[in-house]
């Protein structure tokens, strides 16, 4: 079926990207699928958290699932994406298996890094994880100098989820026009709610670089439900009528939900099928999470040194001497 | 009887009088407090120090009372507000600039070493920079590799700054007073596991002028047979081990650095003359880090031929910090380590 999407604010463009979106039923099954195994995955992590099965930090990205599915369906797993901590989404669209996620986040010999990363040190093929320190503002401008005088093929994408931490966006930033904070750099603005705006766009600035015509920025306007990191109850820079707005008129799974149901594209039993499946696979993730042994102590020393000759490395004291392997 | 009660009731009050407990955090927070108060130069800068109560709750209480002109929310980006900070600092204000982990600092530290620490250098005595730069440092629980790092020896490399790291609550509230009345750069390492840790305040702590000096360490607990020099949360478990150690009947001296820099070597060494035995405990890594300074101090100096086995060095495993927790209990020193480091050099 064919629907109307928002049109996208402009900066430095003649043109957007397209008003209205083709979404076939095999399409549209599969984001909501995905887009619900990320919801169902982050509630899950948010309860192994507080039974302290994750440790340390954790970055939830339920509210933002639109984003990330859409923007993979915009580009290809060739190509290359890069993100900050809060990226578990990404590690999912990327190709990592909700059981590596999992897995990962209680530090088991099973997760996506060995255990040896974490919630914010992800990574797959041609996603650069997961990072934990961010520079907000002066590496970007550097970046996008750079990136545009050489016309780097690279879209900048901005998830705008109205907080840094704790720190509401009209206390940051002197413009909350992020998109056009790129100045010589084209960009947009778009509804990151919802999963088909953020794909036309993604694929309009996919085509824009591909095309030769340099970088591109994209900010999509999107929302968390749970606070900056678990330990962040999300309320006190916040109200829960604001939160619980977002969730009633904007979510992007129900959103999805509605216009799939309204268009007889699917049947409630399908989806709600697809939930059951959905449930049980974050389940049997869970299961394996919780049950896969931890990382063994042999491990400790290794992947120092890509490529190299097996290494002696140094413990606690000077008579421990630890083995490591590339 | 009821005497007796109005006597018990009286040793209690009088207890809790005078074995007054507070937490590093809370320690902290008086320190700044009191010193906002006296000086209307002093500000403190950094994420969510204000309306969110600092991220890890240190500067709590502090915005409500002292208002946006001294307690400043900054915009995520290290390297502008550091920026920002020093020359508040060279322009006559005493500003605190926090990082909400030291990790972050590696985003600032340019401005940090070459814009704080070596420009009353470079001036000739012209332009002081009186900042501290505070925050957590070290690993915490779980954080994973680009959050755990000790910055210790890579501040405490350079010239021109003060490098101060606390242990307890007394040092927390005395050193931070004095790193804010200093007028040089200090670089103030705390540590996030410490800051729940009650201890015991004494009298003179809990007044309003009560400072620490920077450069002093101190001898925590008086042994004969080793002496253990550490600094921050290690302090901890090397009187941990010493409690062990001394049912064994090896008694060790337990001293806390209480700074990095300016280093107080004399203190280490009269104390290993004494012991003749030195271990040095750390949380960072080995290669080119504070015990590293200490055993080529103890070498360079008068205390080298007191020593009866090489001093040696228990820290942190040379890998980045790993996630999984068996894993990461394997990166720190643990007390076992402590011990096992006694009882290889004293040879028993």
């Amino acid at each position: 079926a064919t629907f109307d999407i928002k049109k996208c604010d402009l900066h430095k463009l003649e043109e957007g990207p397209p008003l209205q979106a083709v979404l076939t039923r095999e399409e549209g099954l599969q984001y909501y699928r995905t887009m619900q195994t990320i919801r169902r995955m982050e509630l899950k992590a948010d309860q192994l958290y507080k039974q302290k099965i994750i440790r340390g930090f954790c970055h939830l990205y339920d509210g933002q699932e639109a984003c990330a599915v859409g923007i993979e369906t915009g580009i290809n797993l060739s190509d290359h994406l890069i993100t900050a901590y809060r990226a578990h989404g990404y590690t999912l669209t990327r190709g990592g298996t909700v059981r590596e996620i999992m897995a990962e986040l209680t530090g088991r010999r099973g997760g996506i890094a060995k255990g040896k990363g974490g919630s914010m040190h992800m990574y797959t093929k041609h996603f650069y994880g997961g990072n934990g320190i961010v520079g907000a503002q002066g590496q970007i401008f550097e970046t996008y100098n750079m990136a545009s005088l050489w016309k780097l093929p690279c879209i900048f994408i901005c998830e705008n989820n109205k907080y840094g931490m704790g720190t509401s966006v009209e206390r940051a930033a002197a413009s909350t026009d992020y998109y056009k904070r790129g100045d010589f750099i084209p960009g947009l603005r778009l509804d990151g709610m919802d999963v088909l705006c953020v794909r036309e766009a993604t694929k309009f600035a996919a085509e824009h670089c591909r095309s030769g015509k340099g970088p591109i920025l994209m900010e999509l306007q999107t929302y968390r439900y749970h606070g900056h990191s678990m330990s962040d109850p999300g309320v006190s820079y916040r109200t829960r009528e604001e939160i619980q707005e977002v969730r009633s008129k904007s979510d992007p799974i129900s959103m999805l939900k509605d216009r799939m149901l309204s268009n007889n594209m699917a049947s409630v039993e399908e989806l709600k099928e697809i939930d059951v499946e959905v449930r049980k696979e974050i389940e049997d993730a869970a299961q394996f999470a919780t049950t896969d042994p931890e990382p063994p102590l042999d491990d400790l020393c290794n992947h120092i040194f890509y490529n190299d000759p097996p290494m002696e490395v140094r413990g606690t004291n000077p008579w421990t001497k630890l083995k490591s392997v590339s | 009887m009821f005497l007796r009660h109005a006597v018990w009731y009286y040793h209690a009050f009088l207890y809790s009088i005078l074995r007054y407990h507070v937490t590093v955090r809370d320690a902290l927070n008086q320190a700044l407090d009191e010193e906002l108060e006296r000086d209307e130069r002093v500000f403190l800068l950094g994420e969510e120090v204000a309306q969110y109560d600092g991220a890890y709750k240190v500067s709590r209480g502090l915005w409500k009372k002292y208002g946006d002109k001294r307690i400043i929310d900054t915009p995520i980006t290290e390297m502008g507000f550091a920026g920002i900070a020093v020359g508040a600092a060279m322009a006559g204000l005493r500003p605190i600039c926090e990082f909400m982990t030291f990790n972050f600092s590696m985003q600032a530290i340019d401005q940090v070493i070459n814009s704080a620490a070596k420009t009353y250098y470079m001036s000739a005595g012209l332009q002081p920079v009186p900042i501290v730069f505070r925050g957590p440092n070290g690993a915490s629980a779980g954080v994973a590799a680009q959050h755990s790092q000790c910055f210790a020896a890579w501040y405490g490399h350079c010239p021109g700054l003060k490098v101060v790291s606390p242990w307890s609550a007394e040092d927390a509230k005395g050193l931070l007073k004095s790193a804010i009345r200093d007028d040089n750069p200090v670089v103030f390492l705390e540590n996030e596991l410490m800051y729940g840790v009650p201890f015991e305040m004494s009298e003179e702590a809990q007044s309003k002028d009560f400072l620490l000096p920077i450069g002093k360490a101190k001898i925590e607990r008086q042994g004969n047979h080793v002496t253990l020099v550490s600094h921050s949360r290690m302090v901890s478990l090397c009187l941990d081990a010493a409690a062990v150690l001394a049912k064994e009947g090896i008694e060790c001296e337990v001293i806390n650095m209480r700074t990095i820099r300016p280093l107080d070597a004399e203190a280490i060494e009269t104390s290993v003359m004494k012991t003749n035995h030195l271990i040095t405990v750390e949380g960072g890594w080995p290669q080119f880090g504070v015990g590293a300074e200490i055993l080529a101090r103890i070498m360079e100096g008068p205390a080298f031929n007191f020593l009866d086995a090489p001093a040696v060095r228990v820290t942190g495993v040379d890998i980045p910090m790993p996630y999984a927790k068996i894993l990461e209990d394997n990166s720190i020193p643990q007390i076992k380590d402590i011990i096992f480091s006694v009882k290889k050099t004293l040879n028993v």
